[in-house]
């Protein structure tokens, strides 16, 4: 089957930036690391050899100024690809985020197009400590003006990152870190996926998980080890966090009566208290049980890896939070 | 060479300590002992030891992703220094933090830092209290080349030298910034040349030659502590395996022969050449200090190795302190 061929997670994104290179030239990429070593996460590997280094430009450790790059080469007509190494580091940059990207546009009266892409790696399972660990989509995705996708497998990354590429509005795409390596189909010829459009990632009748990035796999797992209890899981991944999918969300509690949000993040405050807000105002009549959240501790992300097993949620975490749900009934 | 016989032996010791601990921590994540990022120290010992044989132990520094040799020259302790790196309950953060936020507030380490550039602020505040309480201690912000390329690094040096605090800034120039060569991310081949745009004055130092940054912190300190100001010193360095883990050769952005070239210069070795043909110390001597760090280290590995794990109730403790001062 030509159908079938396989790509990483890195690759797919890699494939579509390289796509929208060559088929936009005002497509370009800065960050750090990024040139002639392809990226501390091979996401650019080899595209400065193909394009050339005005075109994938090496920058220095100056994370404000490598996104204040993107908004004003933005909006002065070219179409901006910057990397911010880890998702952490887009604190140092929040001032270009939040203050001018997202903003510009509306306060110039409409008067600016800002097709920005930001680009950055998320989540923890590396040991990698508190500064190097975090999801803190639930920030960005708090301001008007900005998109947030964050993808769940090779397909989706692909489809996303040339979406966020040919959109005319700032986005983040945010990379899991645990899911560079991981492989699945990829057409090789370029496609996009609408921000802002979920996808049914396992359809099932008894409860609805809405679960994203690596939670979204972990929800997969747990489905599978639910089956064996009759219990048939819906998985919905938004895969676009803003804007969020609320109406295929909003369908499928409609149909099992039934939800849990899962995310990496830290439960307080994150994107699950959105999605449960969404789901009890407009299908409260629905509902058989309180929708449930399931994420990290109120606490940094811990180094040791005896601390972080337990803080970041897994398949058992989600098997037991759907457990405790569908007991309630 | 007029140093002391017995300060150039402490900033020997405060050398083959670091390199006796960062070598051992290569070996260790090299079989999969250590979880998480590992920079290390080696080749740049003679910065540390130099800069930190200058200070009291009240005296503060803040440190780098590359800040196990921070704390080792500044006294930290070999047990619970590698029990950290392992990631178990008595280790200096208690698993928490890793090599990454290893600190000792006790030994007034501020703590390595994975944010680039976040550390000298925080030595601006620091800096700030010490002469606010008027107890004459100093700071010391320790920074890469490359973190001078961050924001956070020119709002720290103008406002320390705005404000006229005892401060020293210093870099370690090692000429790459993760993979990528000083020379494509600035303008400049000096750091000191920055050192003029915020009003402090700035020396060159060779990285390599203990003695060296030694006497130029001395220098740096006094100025500070007799309220003269901020100083930055500029100690050109190198580092001797990749920017994290522990290869060392066959990289592909920077070539073998410059780092034999720089391992020619091995801060240590040289020191110790030194010393021996100016009859300051013996070869025997020098084997004995190896030897007696050597059996330092072996225990730390043993102590980390018995040391439990933190156990899961232990995620929640230590985000906030209690009104009563607890942890
Ligand atoms: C704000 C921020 N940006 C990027 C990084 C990733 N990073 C870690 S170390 C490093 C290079 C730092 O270079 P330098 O300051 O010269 O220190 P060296 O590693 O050479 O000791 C980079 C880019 C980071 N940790 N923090
Ligand atoms: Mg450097």
């Amino acid at each position: 089957m030509a159908d079938e061929r396989k790509l990483a997670y890195v690759m797919a994104f890699n494939e579509a930036v390289k796509q929208q290179m060559e088929a936009d030239p005002n497509v370009f990429c800065a960050g750090e690391d990024i040139g002639a070593f392809g990226g501390v996460f091979g996401t650019f590997g080899g595209l400065q050899a193909k394009f050339g280094a005005d075109r994938v430009v090496d920058t220095p450790i100056s994370e404000q100024a490598i996104v204040g790059l993107g908004v004003g080469a933005a909006v002065t007509g070219l179409r901006p690809i910057v990397d911010l190494m880890f998702m952490d580091f887009i604190c140092v940059a929040l001032d270009q985020i939040v203050n001018q990207a997202a903003k510009l546009k509306y306060m110039f009266g409409g008067d600016a197009v800002l097709p920005l892409t930001i680009t950055t790696a998320g989540g923890g399972g590396l040991s990698a400590a508190a500064q190097h660990s975090q999801s803190l989509e639930a920030l960005l995705c708090h301001i008007p003006g900005l998109k947030v996708v964050m993808p769940s497998n090779p397909y989706d990354m692909k489809g996303l990152m040339t979406a966020c590429i040919q959109e005319n509005n700032p986005t983040v795409m945010i990379k899991h870190k645990r899911l560079l390596g991981m492989t699945g189909h990829v057409p090789e010829e370029s496609y996009s996926i609408p921000l802002g459009k979920g996808n049914i990632l396992r359809p099932g009748k008894d409860v609805t998980i809405v679960a994203y990035a690596r939670m979204a796999n972990e929800a997969l797992i747990a489905a599978e080890e639910l089956s064996k209890d009759g219990i048939d899981c819906e998985i919905i991944d938004p895969r676009t966090l803003q804007p969020l999918d609320t109406d295929l969300i909003v369908s499928s509690v409609k149909k099992t009566n039934h939800a849990v949000v899962v995310h990496e993040a830290v439960r307080f405050g994150g994107l699950g208290g959105e999605i449960a807000s969404q789901i009890q105002e407009l299908a409260f009549d629905y509902l058989d049980a309180p929708v449930t959240r399931i994420g990290a501790p109120f606490s940094p992300v811990p180094f040791s890896p005896a601390l972080e097993q337990h803080y970041i949620p897994d398949s058992k975490t989600i098997v037991q939070g759907i457990r405790d749900v569908m007991a309630r009934v | 060479m007029d140093l002391p016989v017995h300060v150039q032996l402490d900033l020997h010791r405060r050398m083959v300590r670091i390199r006796l601990f960062e070598e051992a921590a290569g070996r260790l994540a090299e079989s999969n002992r250590l979880p998480g990022f590992l920079h290390l120290y080696v080749g740049e010992e003679a910065v540390a030891a130099g800069v930190c044989g200058a200070l009291n132990d009240d005296d503060h520094i803040t440190s780098t992703h590359r800040g196990h040799g921070h704390l080792v020259a500044k006294g930290g302790d070999f047990n619970r220094m590698m029990a950290e790196l392992m990631g178990k309950a008595t280790g200096y953060c208690k698993g928490k933090g890793g090599s990454m936020h290893i600190s000792d507030t006790s030994l007034g380490m501020l703590g390595a830092n994975g944010i680039v550039g976040a550390g000298s602020p925080i030595a601006v505040g620091a800096a700030f209290a010490n002469r606010y309480r008027g107890r004459g201690q100093v700071a010391v912000a320790f920074f890469g080349d490359g973190s001078t390329n961050i924001g956070a690094f020119h709002e720290a040096a103008n406002m320390a030298c705005a404000l006229h605090l005892p401060i020293v800034f210093a870099c370690e120039n090692n000429e790459y910034g993760e993979f990528t060569p000083r020379d494509k991310t600035m303008a400049i081949t000096d750091i000191v040349d920055r050192a003029a745009g915020y009003g402090m004055p700035g020396v060159i130092v060779d990285g390599m030659d203990v003695i060296a940054v030694h006497e130029a912190t001395v220098e740096a300190v006094e100025r500070a502590r007799t309220g003269g100001g901020p100083s930055l010193i500029e100690a050109k360095t190198y580092r001797f395996y990749n920017h994290h883990g522990v290869q060392n050769l066959g990289l592909k952005y920077r070539s073998d022969d410059e780092v034999a070239m720089w391992k020619q210069r091995d801060p240590i070795f040289t020191l110790e050449d030194r010393m021996i043909e100016n009859k300051a110390a013996t070869r025997d001597q020098f084997d004995a200090i190896w030897a007696e760090l050597r059996a330092d280290i072996d225990a730390a590995i043993a102590f980390a190795d018995e040391s439990p794990y933190p156990t899961p109730d232990q995620i929640m403790v230590g985000v906030y302190t209690s009104m009563s001062g607890a942890n």
